[in-house]
């Protein structure tokens, strides 16, 4: 599809410069790549960078996503997640790839290269996904920030599933730096009937800005499961794009846990009948906490089923964002849509942004949202009070119960419990401090 | 063991009062049965001991073995050996039953200054407290009175009850909405509390109940007061006649 000319003001074109002013031009890459890069630097160029009247960034002010250079973020020592998952560990220190620190990137069933490799060969799926998935998921809503990522990222995996992975990878992102500025694009394609599962966790950098693509063909299952944080002054933007094809499984989860800035983005097409797309998210976070988690899932085919789960727990003037729309397409008919959005104030001084929305284009469908915002139940308070639960335990049990729905979206158990074992831990910890 | 003083107590929003002086004395190893009209004030009486917000004292005071309750958060109450068995048990979505009854349990135990139950132990408690209640594990696993009929509710108030062991144990309208059986079940439960050193403070709107758990006193309570007071045979008044003759002597 076009996009059609938009003008941009000269502030947000002045700003789109600046950003592919601030990093290098990939070099010596091959000319397919090199040409996915000059697109995306050119949707940028045009479309300009992100401001504060954009429609998608009302709720968030994206300047300091976007200041150069990037404002610093104190570095905090935290236990790695997923310890007791068998796992395929690739880490990244502030955004760059530590292959000394990393297992060895063979497993049976994928095939898992450095994205600067992919870019040099003539790696032929992944000339259909760089800068493909994410270029097609700018229409409607521009995603500057992913633009920004497909022109200039050079760090990252190209991972190709064929078959069922014997464990799942796990990205581990290090932040070591209080000044580190990074960007880190992962390409993902699963062949028909492959099934795999992507871990991702750690802060990353003092600024992250992070890009998926995924391209899940006929009957593939991709799981996603990612934990971020917890450094407090972390900013992050990132971005997955996926494509689904026929009977095919896209399941991803977030925890955020602190961060001063956080903008999760989740663009979907479901291009195949019969396909499954569950996108979920529990946050949490304090004082200058600001998440946000904007979705677009689009219905292009038959009896496809999406959800959307998100869970917020805002806490001393914490900010939680969600925008989540759901676009059914003419003929994507039987579509199955449900998205539900819900924030725990736990002050008066917090606040729950939420813009949800439904565009439905075909006549057989069943399509429900919901978005609710509200206290601690003080009824559930006293009753587990008046059994001898302490106060802040009590409220404890219960933010943890307010975020398990969005938990019990991920299908493999053991994961469900490594996250609800992190959160416990993470909330005991702010009660005590 | 418990001790009630004149108590008056009004909504914190409005200017209602609902409890106008109720003196009552509950002392250890006794079972008091408290009955009365419907809004004569029973439950905001269980409410207001066990700490529960959005009531005010104005006058009056309530000890727990010779401790201020009103001065305590609920938990403390708790842990001082106070129990209320809810009119209405709360669902609670997301907590486990065990999680919570294990939390509490240990919560108390630490406020007392007490070791730790272990997850082994405290299983093999439940299992045997919920054995006699005929409570199913399957139920124990869920969370907390999700999905649990009236009666289901009902019988896991006692199984907490006879988990946490508290000194002073009051019952609101535990009966009701229990089948006979089940009935039988809770009375059994209670009775198997019933110790020199432990009391109980039952509402109940029947006799039926008292039937199985014989109490010591019977009061009536109308309109935030405690009207008359007597032995079990109060309650086979009531019963018989209702309560037109025991308010009209007073009015
Ligand atoms: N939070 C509240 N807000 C408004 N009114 C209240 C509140 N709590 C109690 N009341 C009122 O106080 C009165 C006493 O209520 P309470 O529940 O204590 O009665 P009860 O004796 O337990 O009645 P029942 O036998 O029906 O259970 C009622 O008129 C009730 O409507
Ligand atoms: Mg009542």
């Amino acid at each position: 599809m076009a996009v059609a000319a938009r003008k941009a003001p000269a502030l947000k074109l002045e700003g789109a410069q600046a950003l592919l002013a601030a990093w290098p031009e990939p070099a010596g890459e091959a000319s397919w790549a090199q040409a996915a890069r000059a697109r995306a630097a050119r949707r940028l160029a045009e479309h300009g960078a992100p401001g504060r009247r954009d429609e998608y960034w009302r709720f968030t002010d994206p300047t300091s996503l976007a200041a150069l250079p990037a404002p610093a973020a104190a570095v905090l020592e935290a236990p790695e997640v997923f310890e007791g998952v068998d796992r395929l560990r690739l880490v990244f220190v502030d955004g760059v790839f530590a292959p000394e620190m990393s297992d060895a990137p063979e497993m049976a069933g994928l095939e898992i290269q450095p994205l600067s490799v992919a870019l040099r060969r003539d790696v032929h799926w992944a000339r259909e996904v760089f800068g493909v998935l994410e270029g097609h998921g700018q229409d409607p809503v521009d995603r500057p920030f992913a633009s920004l990522n497909t022109a200039r990222a050079t760090e990252g995996m190209a991972i190709r599933a064929t078959g069922k992975a014997a464990r799942p990878v796990d990205f581990v992102y290090l932040h070591r730096s209080e000044t580190s500025d990074a960007l880190v694009r992962h390409l993902i394609k699963l062949e028909p009937g492959a099934d795999l599962t992507l871990l991702e966790n750690g802060p990353a950098a003092a600024r992250l800005n992070a890009a998926i693509e995924v391209e899940v063909a006929d009957g593939a299952a991709f799981h996603h499961v990612r934990v971020q944080g917890r450094d407090h002054e972390r900013r992050a933007t990132t971005a997955i794009f996926a494509r689904l094809g026929r009977e095919s499984r896209f399941k991803s989860f977030t925890l955020t846990a602190n961060g001063r800035v956080t903008r999760n983005e989740c663009v979907i097409e479901l291009t195949g009948d019969d396909a499954v797309a569950h996108v979920a998210g529990a946050s949490l976070g304090d004082r200058d906490f600001h998440h946000d988690d904007t979705i677009f899932v689009t219905h292009a085919a038959e009896r496809c089923e999406s959800r959307q789960v998100f869970k917020k727990v805002l806490k001393s003037g914490a900010v939680g964002v969600f925008q989540g729309k759901i676009l059914v397409r003419p003929g994507a008919q039987k579509t199955d849509g449900y998205q539900i959005s819900q924030a725990l104030l736990l002050d008066e001084a917090s606040q729950f942004l939420a813009k949800p929305e439904l565009e439905i284009y075909a006549d057989d469908v069943k399509c429900s949202h919901g978005s609710t915002c509200g206290a601690v139940d003080p009824t559930a308070l006293f009753y587990l009070t008046s059994r001898g639960v302490p106060r802040a335990e009590a409220e404890a049990l219960l933010v943890l119960a307010f975020v398990d729905e969005a938990i019990q979206e991920i299908e493999d158990q053991g994961l469900a419990d490594e996250i609800r074992g992190r959160l416990a831990d993470w909330v005991a910890r702010r009660r005590r401090s | 063991m418990l001790k009630i003083d004149n108590l008056h107590v009004k909504l914190e929003e409005e200017d209602k009062a609902i409890l106008k002086g109720v003196d009552l004395e509950v002392r250890a190893g006794e079972v008091h049965a408290i009955m009365g009209p419907n809004g004569s004030g029973k439950s905001t009486l269980s409410y207001v001991l066990a700490g529960r917000e959005g009531y005010e004292v104005t006058a009056g005071t309530a000890t727990l073995e010779g401790t201020d309750l009103l001065g305590l958060d609920p938990e403390e109450r708790a842990a001082a050996g106070l129990f209320l068995a809810f009119q209405y048990p709360v669902e609670i979505p997301g907590v486990g039953n065990m999680t919570f009854l294990r939390t509490a349990l240990n919560a108390q135990r630490k406020a007392r200054g007490e070791a730790e139950v272990n997850a082994a132990d405290f299983l093999r408690l439940v299992r045997e407290k919920a054995k006699a209640l005929d409570i199913d594990a399957e139920m124990l696993k869920r969370p907390v009175n999700v999905g649990f009929s009236g009666g289901e509710k009902k019988r896991n108030e006692i199984l907490q009850m006879a988990v946490l062991e508290p000194r002073m144990c009051i019952l609101d309208e535990t009966d009701s909405g229990l089948d006979v059986d089940a009935m039988k079940l809770v009375a059994q439960g209670v009775n198997a509390l019933r110790a020199p050193d432990r009391a109980f403070l039952v509402i109940t709107h029947y006799q039926r109940l008292l039937d199985h758990i014989t109490p010591d006193v019977v009061h009536i309570m109308a309109d935030g007061r405690i009207v008359a007071t007597g032995g079990p045979e109060l309650a086979i008044e009531v019963e018989t006649n209702g309560y037109a003759g025991l308010l009209g002597s007073v009015a």
